[in-house]
């Protein structure tokens, strides 16, 4: 049993996209919160805060779910991956990110964070989807610029392409 | 939309969750998936003194068949389930309903159990729990006990479970012999609050039709296997029996339409998903 008191501030450490990160949250703080506004990792975006939206949708030990539905207390001590973690050190956009700008697949970029996030799991469970199930994924975010279309399209081009290329096997 | 303040309890066992149960009744709540109930503390129409964190208390968090059920422990999360290689096999209409569950990225962290205890009336896992007549398991520092689920679902979101009791475990039975399965909703969205909800189960000893969104709790009607206007004029009946009410989603005679409609659809359906004999 862990007994944490309300209104008091609590130590969270977590996994940020490979970097131990610790900070200060209440009880009460939701993982949106303390990823911005604690840790400073604004990538993850904050719409509707209570799960309709999908915009703040992160990976915790790599499932994509609602960081406005998680307590920050909730990861202490676990893994938790946002659209910072991405591309690589050298900033290099990933493969779904690249399939993203080629397809023309966000336009303001508001909910562009969370759909990775969700793109990533996804993509990892089912590697090679229907575009019907890749609209039922979809279905989890509201993006009011695209439409969908290229979203959708810019998901199965990547795992398409991912099908196609030999699997990386480095340890680095 | 941020919560009120209240103090954070992780749980390790059932038993730690029911002597803080004990000790605190309804000034304590169990987060376990946090899908309903964190949404509720952001809008603050709650504001529990405590939460019971059982979302990662291990004894909880199983899936396993035992006594010819899939029995879900409080902790297993709605993809845990939906994501069972043989789900289709085992609960045919559970593998139907999960679809139609909000969003993937919801069901990834909501739980079964939570759902349960939730008892929202348009809900799809209760739904599944009432057209199977399965258990709720209740833990308590008494002792626990077993409910079926006509007992356990009393209202909208109303349940027998005591303030000191624990929705421990449910139990879905698995499919039986000679028994076909449908699953259907109508709503204003995909993952949207079903407006109506229907799951059939169908065999040559007749038919059970389970309804939700309509009346204050999933509901289920046993007929014989009824067809034509017979059928028709018994889902008329039944549609009639769920006290509709007009809301801002849609009317009373618009939900009996629908469950007239897609009543009559799931019945069908699950008469022509029944396993041909000798068939694998």
């Amino acid at each position: 049993m862990n007994r944490l008191e309300q209104s008091q501030q609590h130590l969270v450490t977590v996994t940020l996209n490979g970097v131990t990160r610790s900070g200060r949250a209440e009880s009460r703080t939701l993982l949106s919160d303390f990823l911005r506004h604690e840790l400073g990792a604004t990538g993850t975006h904050v719409g509707c805060e209570h799960g309709v939206c999908g915009a703040c949708t992160v990976r915790i030990d790599g499932i994509a779910a609602r960081a406005c539905l998680t307590l920050s207390v909730q990861v202490d001590g676990r893994r938790v991956d946002t659209v910072e973690g991405l591309a690589d050190r050298d900033g290099v956009l990933n493969d779904l990110q690249q399939a993203f700008r080629r397809n023309h697949a966000l336009q303001c970029g508001f909910c562009t964070a969370g759909i990775l996030n969700s793109c990533t799991d996804f993509l990892q469970r089912v590697p090679l989807p229907t575009e019907q199930q890749v609209r039922d994924m979809l279905s989890g975010h509201l993006c009011r610029c695209t439409g969908y279309t290229p979203i959708v399209a810019a998901v199965l081009e990547v795992a398409a392409a991912r099908q196609t290329q030999p699997k990386e096997t480095t340890d680095a | 939309m941020k919560p009120a303040s209240f103090e954070y309890i992780r749980i390790d066992s059932a038993e730690e969750a029911c002597a803080l149960l004990a000790e605190h009744g309804d000034e304590a709540r169990i987060l376990a998936g946090g899908q309903s109930l964190v949404t509720v503390l952001n809008m603050r129409l709650a504001q529990p003194k405590r939460l019971l964190d059982i979302s990662r208390t291990k004894p909880l968090d199983y899936v396993r068949i035992a006594g010819g059920k899939l029995a879900i422990g409080a902790a297993a999360t709605q993809a845990s389930v939906e994501w069972r290689e043989h789900l289709a096999r085992e609960v045919p209409v559970l593998a139907l309903a999960f679809p139609n569950i909000s969003h993937f990225q919801i069901r990834n962290r909501g739980t079964v159990c939570g759902s349960v205890a939730h008892a929202d009336p348009s809900a799809e896992l209760p739904l599944c729990l009432a057209l199977l007549d399965g258990e709720v398991v209740l833990r308590s520092r008494r002792g626990a006990r077993v409910l079926q689920a006509g007992d356990f679902f009393q209202g909208m979101l109303m349940t027998a479970r005591k303030p000191d009791e624990l929705v421990e475990e449910v139990r879905y039975p698995l499919a039986s012999a000679g028994t076909g399965y449908a699953f259907e909703e109508f709503s204003s969205r995909h993952g949207d609050f079903a407006i109506v909800a229907c799951a059939a189960a169908v065999n040559g000893d007749g038919i059970r039709l389970a309804v939700g969104g309509v009346a204050d709790r999933p509901r289920v009607i046993a007929l014989p296997r009824l067809g034509g206007n017979a059928l028709d004029d018994a889902l008329n009946d039944f549609a009639w029996e769920l006290e509709a009410r007009d809301d801002p989603h849609a009317s009373a005679s618009y939900r009996r339409h629908l469950v007239r409609q897609i009543g009559r659809r799931v019945i069908e359906q699950a008469g022509r998903a029944i396993p041909s004999a000798g068939g694998h």
